[in-house]
């Protein structure tokens, strides 16, 4: 067994880092929850519910939040849609080319996110390429205005980002699924689509659950898509808090809002993993 | 029957494969091209070859500043979440503690929350602890939330570490720390290496965590952005296609370590992506 030292000197460091760094972080957004902010622009300690009660009160932040998860379900669906085929292809049918073409979903996953934001702008401008394009080919003949800042230009924005997310668990479940039941479906009649329905897509599910949870989640709590191609309509509600920790200057209704969006991801995480217990044969 | 399972042939997965991988290459190929347009971003078709916006790019001070900033962020960085990362993936890999759950959880718990929460939380703490915000905010900030990756991926490392070579040099009369040194770290080398490069993209690109710690002095993300405020112009192109070179070189190089220490079908789980990959074999 490893000596009481060794155990310490590998646990304590890192232990000690997180509680300070994140754990400590976390407890003091929970707090400033419960305070509120004076006419004089202060932090006032008394401890009260009045952020979670404006929360459900002020229209806005219910409108806002709803806009989020309909934005959020949108990409998730889209990327599961893009996501899910590309990762059977690359799992079933890419036989030798399979290293370099998971080469090239890899890519575009690590590549910044800042720059993807950018070329979507660039493409979706008023006088971006795609209407050039369009005015070229004499289809339009002034700029398409809702292309960009729209909720569209959002979910097609982060569609592009998180799809590569979604493809990574879906690929590393595909790849799990062992090719003898596969063969086993075949050999006893199943069509290849009943094979599919039967065999791979259930065994499949845990990757599906955590790619979805990907792409739902990071959506959610997304603020730079909106800023950089939604503008007024694609508001979403982390640009609320945002606003809030920035101009609006009120850090506790902020973290109010922050700390509701981080029970949401825990629960989602705790209910997800769950599931992927459930579904996963081991 | 007999063989392996064979692939069979299906053109219609192949060519929506090929529609998704346009998807996802699509803007990046316009970012490119537009960085050589002569007539500014926009408009179609492209016009006029030109080096212009790279010769500004080079003249660009305040850029290449940033440029510096953002590097050494992203070494220091590198060093926090590896000196961090590798203790905590030994823990995890093999040492039972209480409340180890709850510290792999925290640990990783970065990986999928939304950058605004983690941002925001040590926002506080750091205003809660007097600290003004600087390029030593932003390395903390960065360092905290790389954490998770470095786990991840030496833990993938350790997974893999043949143990009969660190229990042949125990049953020699080698203390677990002499076995460290001259058994687990050098096999630990390639991983460390990979996680090295890996963070340093991902702190190179970092945005939204950036966002609520900077200071005076910009990262690189940090000026883009502020600069696409004041409206898109090529040399914002010209610098993005710089960094995307970048990025694509480091990450194929990172691939090529990593799937030269493990069988391809692990490299997608050792991305670090998918939190419950530590489960289990604790």
């Amino acid at each position: 067994m490893y000596s009481r030292a060794y155990k310490s000197a590998v646990t304590i460091p890192p232990l000690l880092w997180v509680t300070v760094f994140l754990l400590v972080p976390y407890a003091i957004l929970f707090c400033y929850s419960f305070w509120s902010v004076s006419p004089l622009q202060t932090i006032v300690h008394n401890w009260n519910l009045q952020n979670y009660a404006q929360l459900f009160r002020n229209p806005l932040y219910l409108t806002v939040l709803l806009r989020s998860i309909r934005i959020a379900g949108a990409v998730t669906l889209l990327a599961l849609l893009l996501g899910y085929p590309l990762a059977y292809y690359l799992s079933f049918h890419a036989a030798k080319r399979k290293d370099l073409l998971y080469q090239l979903v890899i890519i575009p996953l690590w590549a910044s996110y800042l720059v993807r934001g950018y070329a979507w702008k660039t493409i979706l401008g008023s006088d971006g390429v795609l209407n050039g394009f369009l005015q070229y080919l004499h289809v339009t003949h002034r700029p398409v205005e809702f292309f960009l800042y729209s909720p569209f230009a959002v979910i097609l924005t982060l569609t592009h980002i998180y799809t590569p997310f979604t493809f990574l668990p879906i690929y590393a479940s595909l790849e799990h699924v062992p090719r003898n039941l596969v063969e086993a479906s075949h050999d006893l009649g199943a069509s290849p689509f009943s094979t599919f329905l039967r065999v791979i897509l259930p065994l499949s599910l845990p990757g599906i659950l955590a790619g979805a949870t990907f792409a739902f989640v990071l959506t959610l709590g997304d603020f730079l898509a909106p800023l950089l191609v939604g503008g007024p309509s694609g508001i979403m509600i982390s640009n609320i808090v945002v606003s809030l920790f920035g101009a609006a200057y009120n850090w506790p209704l902020g973290a109010a809002i922050s700390f509701c969006m981080l029970l949401l991801v825990v629960t989602l995480l705790f209910a997800t993993e769950r599931l992927e217990k459930r579904f996963t044969i081991s | 029957m007999s063989g392996a399972f064979q692939p069979s042939r299906s053109p219609l997965l192949g060519a929506y494969a090929l529609f998704v991988y346009l998807f996802l290459y699509f803007p990046i190929v316009v970012l490119i091209v537009y960085s050589f347009n002569g007539s500014g971003v926009g408009g179609f078709p492209p016009s006029g070859w030109t080096l212009d916006w790279y010769h500004q790019l080079f003249a660009d001070a305040s850029l290449w500043d940033a440029v510096l900033n953002s590097v050494m962020v992203a070494a220091v960085a590198v060093a926090i979440a590896l000196g961090l990362g590798l203790p905590a993936a030994l823990a995890l890999d093999r040492s039972q503690f209480p409340g180890k759950a709850l510290f792999r959880r925290l640990v990783l718990l970065p990986l999928i929350l939304p950058g605004i929460i983690t941002g925001l939380s040590l926002l506080m703490l750091f205003v809660g602890m007097g600290m003004k915000l600087s390029l030593v905010t932003v390395i903390l900030g960065h360092g905290t939330a790389l954490i998770s990756v470095a786990t991840t991926e030496i833990f993938a490392g350790l997974q893999k570490m043949d143990r009969a070579q660190e229990e042949a040099s125990l049953d020699l009369g080698a203390n677990h720390w002499k076995t460290f040194w001259r058994i687990t770290f050098p096999n630990l080398r390639v991983s460390l290496i990979a996680a090295a490069l890996l963070i340093f993209t991902l702190s190179l690109d970092e945005i939204a965590v950036t966002f609520f710690l900077i200071g005076r002095d910009n990262t690189l993300p940090l000026e883009i952005w502020s600069r696409l405020r004041r409206g898109i112009t090529p040399e914002i192109n010209a610098i993005s296609t710089l960094i995307l070179l970048f990025s694509i070189a480091t990450i194929l190089i990172w691939y090529r370590l990593r799937s030269g220490t493990q069988s391809a079908g692990d490299v997608q789980t050792a991305a670090g992506l998918l939190p419950s990959s530590l489960e289990g074999e604790s």
